[in-house]
């Protein structure tokens, strides 16, 4: 007889210290059935489903695989019952094969010996199945974003998985590559096999789901069908309130190029990562940079901040030649940004909030007293900040940046940049990470500053994002501007630009900017 | 409301000293079976070293004696290791600061001391610092790891030290393998008389004060952190990581020079082979069990240089080879590599005790975020 539900939980609670991280979810994935996992950021999902894997255990409660409690204590055990996990970030080994990655770690079906052409042949077979259309003998970092991810779900159905539990699969991919990925968790679908889909994008949860869990603050706060629901319903059960859609008032006019990269080429080991990039950002624009990452985003950043090597082109800032003057000139110039990784390159994590607010600005006064530091204007003016940009820290001004949550992370980045009156601000990814309020607090920023006549340059793989704040998109791939289009471009075209299929170049500059 | 965050800040200091002190005394523990072992008395063998080093007046100024090229090399190991520079080249620096003394107190001959002992003491910290400035520049160059070319440097100064005090430098009797003694206005003055106990502790002290300033109140300080803490960041912020990696080189080359001066001017009056029994070694762990903090290191130094007093004491009462204090030396440097890795649980345990009122909420989001890194 085939039980009720594939995989459930009862009343899972999980504690870190003072915090209760999951409390008593309870969760039910039917055979065959795609459960969406929905929430923000902390509201206890990646908890949750480390206790699926057995790589967390917990409190309290029980687990459930197919009617049968069982424990699990290694990810091994999950594995062993049928409870595979696609990470957020591949475990892959990029120089080994596909066949190699899947077999990995195996200890029943290879014994000692591997044979290879059993392998070969077998994993074949696998992908042939399932539509994969994956070479076992090509190694897996030569393969683009959307096949490795196959080689991690490929892994876990070689291991016999029932229970696939993905986690935010589609933040990695392209449109089309999201589309080939709600294929394959159709045809595992209709083979039997159950998925949670972990994400916070309404519209994918709504488009593949049968029915969805939504978790907030640890707790669940609702399952419901998909078929009986809507994206704002979901997203007032997930955020407990209604979603403020992201309001872009268009104040000031454009005030000519600020920022103007001129035929920018940058080599790095030998590769060209940017290809000849010319792009103007005017005063009073946002400017989206869209693309898969990894195509010559970063590269383009570091160059404008001057620590990637240039081999040819000029970045114009303001009118001064700032090409690989590095970045202490380039910040004098006027340059602000808000770096991908904001704990490694945005902040210095042992450092206090104060320290990290004149990080750059310690250099003059009114910070700097010949040799020393004017710890009472550091102190001052953090206070300010932290009034000002609403940065909560429970120890204050001297509070190291570590002792903070995601977003106030972000905004003692943000306060840093904006507070020294930029010409133009550099900002990627801005939101990575960080619950709704947040986001929604980061996008009101950035849209006032614009307003204030800002040129912005926004680089994110997050299309919503992108299409939501920017006046015009360029769209990069490999290290190519192979679109320059209006945000009210399609999604379908979006993603041919992202994946080099085709060029459009319509906007280039910005509406009613180039009459000027 | 002013007493309250002053109250905290000496709190955070104590909870700084739990690991230290419990990497010390767990070194004794483990040093007692040791010295069992070794079929010895343990409490007769550790009465003996503490009375050695503490148990009279003028054991207490010998152990200060000992103590001063530790608070020294100490010191400029801690600065380099701000800047997350390795530097295990103190001991070549602390040669280099002794060599250059060795010559220009027996060179320079006429001035008062006033003027004399400032001027050998600026050029140690030259020859010391352009020492440490080597490896600082090649790490920031070309990326040669200091760790390696500090060591490969050490073995250079002694090589160098041991050429010259049989060549250029030798004693004007060409007899004994040292260099000839300084003149007597280079000499440090004895601060106790009938003691060794000499000016160059005072001067460590006030170097201990100075590092600490320039550390944590000045712009050079705050840059020099900022590159060992957060080197891509301070990048980005258009900080000059190579730069500070140099100077941060050449001050901790500079403090370990003046070490191996002030040894000389202070102590031995003339320059010899092995003349450090490894000073600038030893400082690693001095400056690591003070955590790097300039201030604390006055307390380290105070240990090590103890434990080198203690140690003749103990030979000579217990008749327990001197060789147990350097084993009770290892064991220290032991413990707290091995305590470190319980300083950042331990610092999570009072992280939790003293919940931070920014939500529940956003306390999840790091735990989550924290739960997935593991």
């Amino acid at each position: 007889m085939v039980p009720l539900y594939a995989l459930e939980t009862r009343g899972i609670t999980k504690r870190f210290g003072a915090l209760i991280a999951n409390d008593q979810i309870d969760l039910t994935v039917k055979p065959g059935e795609v459960l969406s996992l929905l929430g923000e950021n902390g509201a206890g999902k990646t908890t949750l489903m480390n206790i699926l894997y057995g790589l967390l255990r917990p409190d309290e409660g029980q687990i459930l695989v197919g009617g049968r409690p069982v424990e699990f204590r290694s990810p091994r055990q999950a594995i062993d019952l049928g409870v595979g996990m696609v990470h957020q970030h591949f475990m892959l080994i990029p120089a080994f094969s596909v066949a190699e990655n899947v077999v990995l770690g195996m200890r029943k079906k290879t014994g000692a010996v591997i044979s290879r052409t059993r392998l070969r042949s077998s994993i074949r077979e696998f992908s042939h199945r399932y539509n994969f259309d994956l070479d076992p003998d090509a190694r897996v970092g030569d393969l683009p974003v959307g096949l490795q991810q196959r080689v991690e779900i490929l892994k876990s159905l070689y291991r016999g998985a029932q229970i696939l539990i993905l986690d935010e699969p589609t933040a990695v991919l392209t449109p089309q590559e999201t589309g080939d990925l709600f294929r394959v968790i159709r045809h595992l679908q209709g083979e039997g096999k159950s998925v949670i889909f972990i994400s916070h994008k309404l519209n994918e949860v709504m488009e593949i789901s049968q029915r969805v869990t939504v978790l907030r603050l640890g707790k669940v706060q609702g399952t419901v069908e998909t078929s009986a629901t809507s994206p704002a319903e979901l997203a007032k059960m997930m955020i407990g309130r209604d979603l403020a859609a992201p309001s872009s008032p268009r104040t000031g006019g454009y005030t000519g190029p600020t920022l103007s990269l001129q035929g920018l080429t940058v080599r790095r080991e030998g590769k060209e990562a940017c290809s000849g990039i010319s792009l103007d950002v005017w005063g009073g624009e946002v400017l989206g940079i869209a693309g898969v990452d990894g195509n010559g985003q970063n590269e383009l950043v570091e160059a404008i901040l001057g620590t990637a090597p240039v081999a040819s082109g000029r970045v114009i800032l303001d009118g001064r030649d700032i090409t690989g003057k590095g970045p202490a000139r380039a910040i004098d110039a006027g340059l602000a940004l808000v770096p991908e990784d904001r704990q490694t390159r945005g902040l210095i994590m042992d450092f206090s909030i104060a320290e990290n607010l004149i990080l750059e600005s310690h250099r003059a006064a009114p910070f700097r007293r010949g040799f020393f530091i004017d710890e009472a204007q550091v102190n001052r003016f953090a206070a300010g900040m932290i009034q000002t940009f609403d940065i909560r820290s429970g120890g204050g001004a001297s509070a190291p940046a570590s002792s903070l949550s995601g977003g106030n992370q972000q905004k003692v980045v943000l306060a840093r940049e904006i507070s020294r009156e930029p010409k133009v601000l550099v900002v990627m990814k801005p939101t990575r990470g960080l619950d709704v309020g947040a986001t929604e607090y980061v996008h009101r920023r950035l849209l006032e500053e614009r307003a204030k006549g800002k040129a912005i340059l926004l680089v994110s793989s997050e299309l919503e994002e992108i299409k939501g704040l920017s006046d015009r998109i360029a769209v990069m791939h490999r290290g190519a501007v192979t679109g320059l289009v209006w945000p009210d471009v399609s999604e379908e075209d979006l993603g041919q630009l992202m994946t080099g299929a085709k060029t459009m170049l319509s906007a280039l500059g910005p509406r009613g900017g180039g009459e000027q | 409301m002013k007493a309250r965050p002053h109250l905290d800040s000496v709190l955070a200091a104590a909870r700084q000293l739990i690991i230290p002190s419990l990497a010390v005394l767990s070194a004794f523990v483990a040093g007692a079976v040791v010295v069992a072992a070794a079929g010895f008395n343990p409490v007769q063998t550790f009465a003996a070293l503490l009375d050695g080093a503490f148990g009279s007046g003028i054991n207490f100024t010998e152990t200060l004696v000992k103590s001063t090229p530790y608070l020294f090399t100490g010191l400029g190991v801690a600065i380099a290791f701000r800047s997350r520079s390795f530097n295990i080249g103190a001991e070549g620096q602390f040669y280099m600061g002794a060599l250059a003394v060795s010559w220009l107190g027996v060179a320079i001959t006429g001035l008062p001391s006033f003027i004399l002992i400032p001027l050998l003491l600026a050029a140690a910290f030259v020859a010391g610092g352009a020492y440490g400035a080597i490896p600082g520049y090649l790490k920031a160059k070309v990326g040669a790891s200091e760790i390696v070319t500090t060591v490969m440097m050490n073995s250079i100064a002694v090589q160098i030290v041991s050429w010259i005090i049989k060549g250029p430098l030798q004693e004007p009797r060409h007899f004994y393998p040292e260099t000839a003694e300084i003149v007597n206005a280079a000499k440090l003055p004895v601060l106790v008389p009938g003691t060794r106990l000499h000016l160059g502790l005072v001067i460590g002290l006030a170097m201990a004060v100075a590092a600490y300033i320039l550390i944590f109140k000045t712009v050079l300080g705050f840059q020099i952190r900022a590159v060992g803490s957060g080197a891509l960041a301070a990048e980005y912020a258009g900080i000059n990581v190579r730069r500070n990696v140099v100077l941060a080189m050449a001050i901790s080359g500079g403090l370990a020079g003046m070490g191996g001066a002030v040894e000389l001017l202070g102590v031995t009056w003339k320059l010899y082979s092995n003349f450090s029994p490894g000073y600038g070694y030893s400082a690693i762990a001095v400056a690591l069990l003070a955590k790097r903090n300039p201030l604390a290191v006055i307390l380290t130094s105070l240990l090590f240089g103890a434990l080198a007093t203690g140690a003749n004491n103990m030979q000579r009462a217990a008749e327990v080879p001197a060789m147990l204090a350097s084993v009770m030396q290892a064991l220290v440097i032991f413990f707290v590599l091995g305590y470190a890795v319980y300083e950042d649980r331990f610092a999570r345990y009072w992280a939790e005790r003293k919940p931070r009122d920014r939500g529940p909420h956003a306390a999840a989001a790091g735990k989550e975020a924290a739960g997935s890194n593991a």
